[in-house]
Formats: structure tokens, C-alpha cells, sequence
């Protein structure tokens, strides 16, 4: 089932009657989702990402624009008649049922047509238990399960009634970092092996890009980037993009473009054709460093950290805008730690400039 | 038995070693603890004692100055007498009807308005609420006599009506049960939505199963009220075919001799009372325990 968003908004109301302010949480989104993939809405807390979640599943009606499932109109349905799962943050399992009747709940509150015989609610719910992996459980009460299950039963309770849509808000935050990476390789699985559009939502950038078919980067409620992970990581279309993807971050440097050259400090560190003379913010990724004496670009040097395939290089420079300038390098250069400076040439495809007041991508030939 | 403990604590003592006196001295508290714990207990059943073996005594007996403590002959024939002149029976079916049907609606009532001022979103709900609960700081005494004018009006005298309608509803019982719904986390209301309920089946399939020990408090709480209620029924509805059954064991059992009562039929008929609410309550006792046990540690 494809997702369509046609120009969404969606404004609270300010709590504050006086003040009379709005807040607008999803502002002019258009986007399609395709049929049968997994999206990741990433972004910092507050951008809307949890907004958009509701709207999509009905719980929150928006303020402007439509939404389609496929080429059903939906803005005006409610929640139920939608056919979407939904698992929460904190699972919200009904506590005074079992794993069992939790997720028969759904389905005993079909109605008319859709209404399912006894037997097969029980088939339907033994399936999805077992696609979760909790069939062992069905008797216990939440209370008795682990995060990671009470997990697998929202996602089966969520999954049951086959829904057209699957999302998942934050569905990784309250677990442990070991459940967290084992979990995220279960909701791919899950998501693969149903073939049900899923769309979850996280501000973990590293959790979205691991598993996502296509990520959507959000930033106070407007779209910023729709892409897949890597073409987002290695394409940002500004500023805010590039700084949110990646570990490490991306170093970011004030520069000047002058004659067709980008110069960070007195460094003319990377030819930029085609960009006109100004002051451009360098966005540099810690892959884009290359160890070469007679590179260009000048750092003091402050500490070399060995990590076995790779080396880090922390090092500083009076143009950088972030507290270091982390660069990972190939281990089988030899870097002196005890030298005052390092230099460096740089990878141009690794090298993003950005307007200074827009921070929008200027884009250069290489 | 207790002479051989009480010369080992004695023993004991005389040795005054630390172990053996730190021994001692919690064998000591125990005793002080169960002595204290018995003692109350004693208070609590002695008027249960009393009226058991009062129903027991003849008249006679009972109007000896100084009181037996046992009876001297056991009457039981008392009971049936006791049934029989007041029209038992007849009070019992009285104060069923009243008592559940009070019952049940004021739990239809305080359900569904409690699920109101926690759920719903209406104009004016806060501030209806807040009138709500100001009428609790109005002793309910002050009630009576402005319902009874309503009632007279109204024309209810000496019906059921008059004995249920005007205490259906109660603002502290929808207070509690408020509060109890607006713990429920408000992600399970989202939940419900999701998988397809309306907002009476939520109540039904959700809030109140988790909120059952609070509204079995409720209900034991309206019922014992239904069932010791006195004032009103006596002021509105004290003929044959309506009398409580309060009211009909204060009246029933005057003798020949003008304003003397037979005591020991009347303890018959209330220890016959009482039996009902024993029973409730031993019944039901592990669901009052939860309600307030529960109600203390969510805060």
C-alpha cells in the first residue's frame, strides 16, 4: 500500500490563550511512500515525527492537506476504519489481559463483513505470535514479560488484523543496547517477510539508517531530505541534514570561496568550479580526510586513537566550528603522535559546502 | 507450659549475657504486641459477642441488673419470633429492592460521569466538575429538608423512588473513580482506537477491569449505605408496604407494657441483619484490601 501525503499540515492550538501563538508541528508535507518498504522519519525530538505518525493512523485529524492509502482518500476516516497497526513507545499493552487476548483484541472488535470466526482469530493469532516469536508466552500477562516481549506482543497486536500500514513509534527507545540492535534486525525481518509498508519513527540516526528502505529527515516540522540512508549520508541538501547523519558527526569549518577555490583559514583546501566568491560553511566528513604531507589543509594535531581496522585522528584548527575535527583514516598510515601538525588532502566527494545564511548545498564541479 | 517459658525468661535474664538478653527482650515485644493485638481484638467482637448472646437471653434474663454473660438458657426460639413479628421478610425484600437497584444505577451513573470528566473533552468540563465537588463541602444534612419539600412536591411520598432517586448520585464515589481512570495511561485509550473500539467498549473492555477493585469498593461502600440508610427512609417513606429494614427493627418490637421493647428479639433480628453484610464482606474482603492497597502505592 503506497503512503501519499499531499501538502499536510497540521497546527496545535497555543496553550496560551493570551499569546495567541501557534504551533505549527507538520508544515506543507508532500511525499509519497512507496508500496511494501520500510520508512525511518528521523529527526530531533519536537520535529513532528510523532505528529505525522498520528495523522497517518487518524489519531490526530490534520489541519490542512490530504493523506491516501493507495488511492483511498483517508483524511476523513476514523482511526478504525484506516486498517493500520500501530505500536507505541511504551507498547501500551492492555495489562489486565494476556499475551493471548491482547492480541485476539483487535480482531474480536471486527465488525459486519470483516468478522472472523473463532477458530480463525485463534490461527490468525498463533501465526503472528510465531512471526514475533512469542507463541511460548500466550498465557502470561504483560507484567511477566520483558521489554523486549512486551515489544514483540505490541508489534503482534499491531500486526494481527493485517493491517495496510504498520507504524512504529520509537519502537527501539526503551530497550537495552544489546535488545536494541537485536530488535532492529527483527522489525527488518518482520517487515520483510509480511511485505507490509512500515513506517517507523526514531531520532536515533544511526537506527534509521541501518534499516530503512528510505529515510525522511524532519526538522521542525518540515521535511528536509527524502532519500535512501546512503544517498541522504553521502547527498545532503544542507546544513542540518549533514550534521544529523553520521557517527562521527561531520566536522564543519566557516570557509571562503574566492577565484573558484574553497579556502578554510589561509588553506586552499579543494578546487570549487562554478561557485560564485562568498563565505560558505565547509562541511567535511570524517572519511574525507586523507594523511598526506603535502596535503593542503593544515590541523594541529591532538591525539591519535587506534581502533584496530581504522585509526581516528583528533586534531583542531581555528576555523572549525565543532570542539575537534575527528578524521577516520585507513590504519596503514603511519601518523607521527607526537608531531605538532598533520596535513591533509581531501576527498571532494566527501567535501559539502553550504550558503552561510541558508545553510542550503551549493553545489561544485569536481 | 507458659510457667516453664515465663522461668526461662527469668533464667535467661539471671544469665544476662547480650545474646540471651536481646533474645529475651524480643520475646518480650512479641508478648507486648499480641497482648495489644488481642486486647483490640477483644474490643472489636465484644459487640457482636453482646448482641449474639443477647438475642439468646430471655426478657427477663436481660433485665437482670447485673448482665449474664452467658445466657442461662439458650432461646433460640427467639429467631423465629423475631422473624415473625416484625414481617422480617417482608423488610428484607424491601431493603433488596431498594439496595440494589440504588445500587446498580449509581454505579451505571458514576461510571459513565466519571468516564466523562477523565475522557471525554467538552467545554465547560473542568469547571463542571469544580461545582461538583463543591457540593461536597455542604454537610448533607442540610439536604433533607429541601428534599423533602422536592419529594412531597413531586408527589414520591411512601414510594421505592423516594428511597433511590435522590442518592444516585454522589460526588465523592465519581471523584475516586475519576482519579482511578485518569491513571489508566492515556496511550491505551490511543491503543483501543487503533485496534478498532468505540468509547463504551473501551470503558468496558479496559477502564473498568482496571479500575474493578475501586468500583467493588464503591459498590460494597453505596450498598452498606443502602442497607444502614435510617434518617430519610423514616422521614419520606416509614408505611407497611415501604419500611426499611433500620426502621422496622427500631419499631417492631414493642411489647404490651407501652414504650418497653424486647431486646432480646430485636438482637435476634439484627444479628439476622447483620448476617448479609457479614457475608459480603467476607466475600469480598480480598477486593476492599486491593482497592485501598492499590489506590496507596500508584499515588
Amino acid at each position: 500500500m503506497k503512503i501519499v501525503f499531499e501538502i499536510l499540515t497540521k497546527i496545535f492550538p497555543s496553550r496560551n490563550k493570551k499569546s495567541g501563538e501557534e504551533v505549527v508541528a507538520v508544515n506543507d508535507f508532500s511525499f509519497t511512500i512507496p508500496d511494501g518498504k520500510l520508512i525511518g522519519l528521523l529527526g530531533p525530538s519536537g520535529c513532528g515525527k510523532s505528529t505525522t505518525l498520528y495523522m497517518i493512523s487518524g489519531l490526530q485529524k490534520p489541519t490542512g492537506g490530504k493523506i491516501f492509502f493507495g488511492d483511498d482518500d483517508v483524511t476523513e476516516l476514523t482511526t478504525e476504519k484506516r486498517g493500520v497497526g500501530l505500536v507505541f513507545q511504551n507498547y501500551a499493552l492492555y495489562p489486565h489481559m494476556t499475551v493471548k487476548q491482547n492480541i485476539l483484541f483487535p480482531l474480536q472488535n471486527l465488525r459486519g463483513a470483516d468478522k472472523l470466526p473463532k477458530k480463525e482469530m485463534l490461527e490468525r493469532a498463533h501465526y503472528v505470535a510465531k512471526l514475533v516469536q512469542i507463541d511460548e508466552l500466550m498465557e502470561r500477562k504483560p507484567s511477566e514479560l520483558s521489554g523486549g516481549q512486551q515489544q514483540r506482543v505490541a508489534i503482534a497486536r499491531a500486526l494481527v488484523k493485517m493491517p495496510r500500514v504498520l507504524l512504529l513509534d520509537e519502537p527501539l527507545s526503551n530497550l537495552d543496547a544489546r535488545l536494541r540492535l537485536q530488535t532492529r534486525e527483527e522489525i527488518r525481518r518482520i517487515q520483510r517477510e509480511t511485505g507490509i509498508t512500515t513506517i517507523f519513527v526514531t531520532h536515533d540516526q544511526e537506527e534509521a539508517m541501518s534499516i530503512s528502505d528510505m529515510i525522511v529527515v524532519m526538522k521542525l516540522g518540515v521535511v528536509q531530505q527524502i532519500g535512501k540512508p546512503q544517498d541522504v549520508y553521502d547527498d545532503p541538501t544542507n546544513l542540518f541534514v549533514a550534521k544529523f547523519l553520521g557517527t562521527p558527526p561531520v566536522n564543519v569549518f566557516n570557509g571562503t570561496v574566492k577565484d573558484g577555490k574553497l579556502y578554510i583559514g589561509e588553506d586552499a583546501v579543494l578546487d570549487v568550479k562554478g561557485v560564485s566568491d562568498q563565505d560558505v560553511y565547509v562541511g567535511i566528513r570524517p572519511e574525507g580526510f586523507i594523511v598526506d604531507e603535502n596535503g593542503p589543509f593544515h590541523c594541529n594535531l591532538r591525539s591519535v586513537e587506534v581502533m584496530g581496522r581504522d585509526v581516528s585522528v583528533v586534531s583542531d584548527n581555528p576555523a572549525m566550528q565543532s570542539a575537534v575535527i575527528r578524521s577516520i583514516v585507513d590504519a596503514d598510515n603511519k601518523i607521527d603522535a607526537t608531531a605538532q601538525t598533520i596535513s591533509y588532502t581531501l576527498k571532494p566527494h566527501k567535501v559539502f559546502v553550504f550558503n552561510k545564511e541558508t545553510e542550503e548545498r551549493i553545489y561544485f564541479e569536481v | 507450659m507458659t510457667d516453664q517459658k515465663n522461668i526461662a525468661v527469668m533464667h535467661s535474664k539471671n544469665l544476662n549475657t547480650e545474646k540471651v538478653k536481646g533474645k529475651a527482650g524480643k520475646i518480650i515485644g512479641k508478648i507486648i504486641v499480641y497482648a495489644f493485638l488481642i486486647l483490640m481484638a477483644i474490643i472489636v467482637v465484644f459487640p457482636f459477642y453482646w448482641m449474639i448472646i443477647s438475642s439468646l437471653k430471655s426478657l427477663p434474663e436481660y433485665k437482670l441488673p447485673n448482665p449474664t454473660f452467658w445466657p442461662k438458657q439458650i432461646m433460640l426460639s427467639n429467631y423465629i419470633n423475631a422473624f415473625n413479628t416484625a414481617s422480617l421478610g417482608k423488610l428484607f425484600v424491601n431493603t433488596m429492592i431498594v439496595g440494589i437497584v440504588s445500587t446498580i444505577l449509581s454505579l451505571v451513573i458514576t461510571v459513565l460521569s466519571a468516564f466523562a470528566f477523565a475522557r471525554l473533552e467538552f467545554k465547560g468540563r473542568d469547571t463542571l466538575f469544580a461545582a461538583l465537588l463543591a457540593t461536597m463541602m455542604i454537610p448533607g444534612e442540610l439536604f433533607t429538608i429541601t428534599n423533602y419539600i422536592t419529594v412531597y412536591q413531586f408527589g414520591w411520598m411512601k414510594t421505592y423512588t423516594v428511597l433511590i432517586v435522590p442518592f444516585l448520585v454522589s460526588v465523592f464515589y465519581i471523584y475516586l473513580l475519576r482519579q482511578n481512570f485518569l491513571q489508566i495511561p492515556n496511550e491505551l485509550y490511543l491503543a483501543a482506537k487503533v485496534d478498532g473500539t468505540s468509547d463504551i467498549k473501551y470503558l468496558w473492555k479496559v477502564m473498568i477491569p482496571l479500575a474493578l477493585p475501586t468500583i467493588i469498593s464503591i459498590t460494597i461502600l453505596k450498598m452498606m449505605g443502602a442497607w444502614n440508610s435510617y434518617i430519610w427512609p423514616r422521614l419520606v417513606a416509614n408505611d407497611e408496604n415501604h419500611r426499611l429494614i433500620t426502621n422496622g427493627l427500631r419499631t417492631a418490637f414493642e411489647t404490651t407494657v407501652a414504650g418497653e421493647v424486647d431486646y432480646p428479639l430485636q438482637m435476634a433480628a439484627v444479628a439476622i441483619v447483620s448476617f448479609p453484610l457479614f457475608l459480603v464482606f467476607v466475600f469480598l474482603r480480598k477486593y476492599i484490601m486491593k482497592g485501598v492497597s492499590r489506590s496507596g502505592i500508584k499515588g
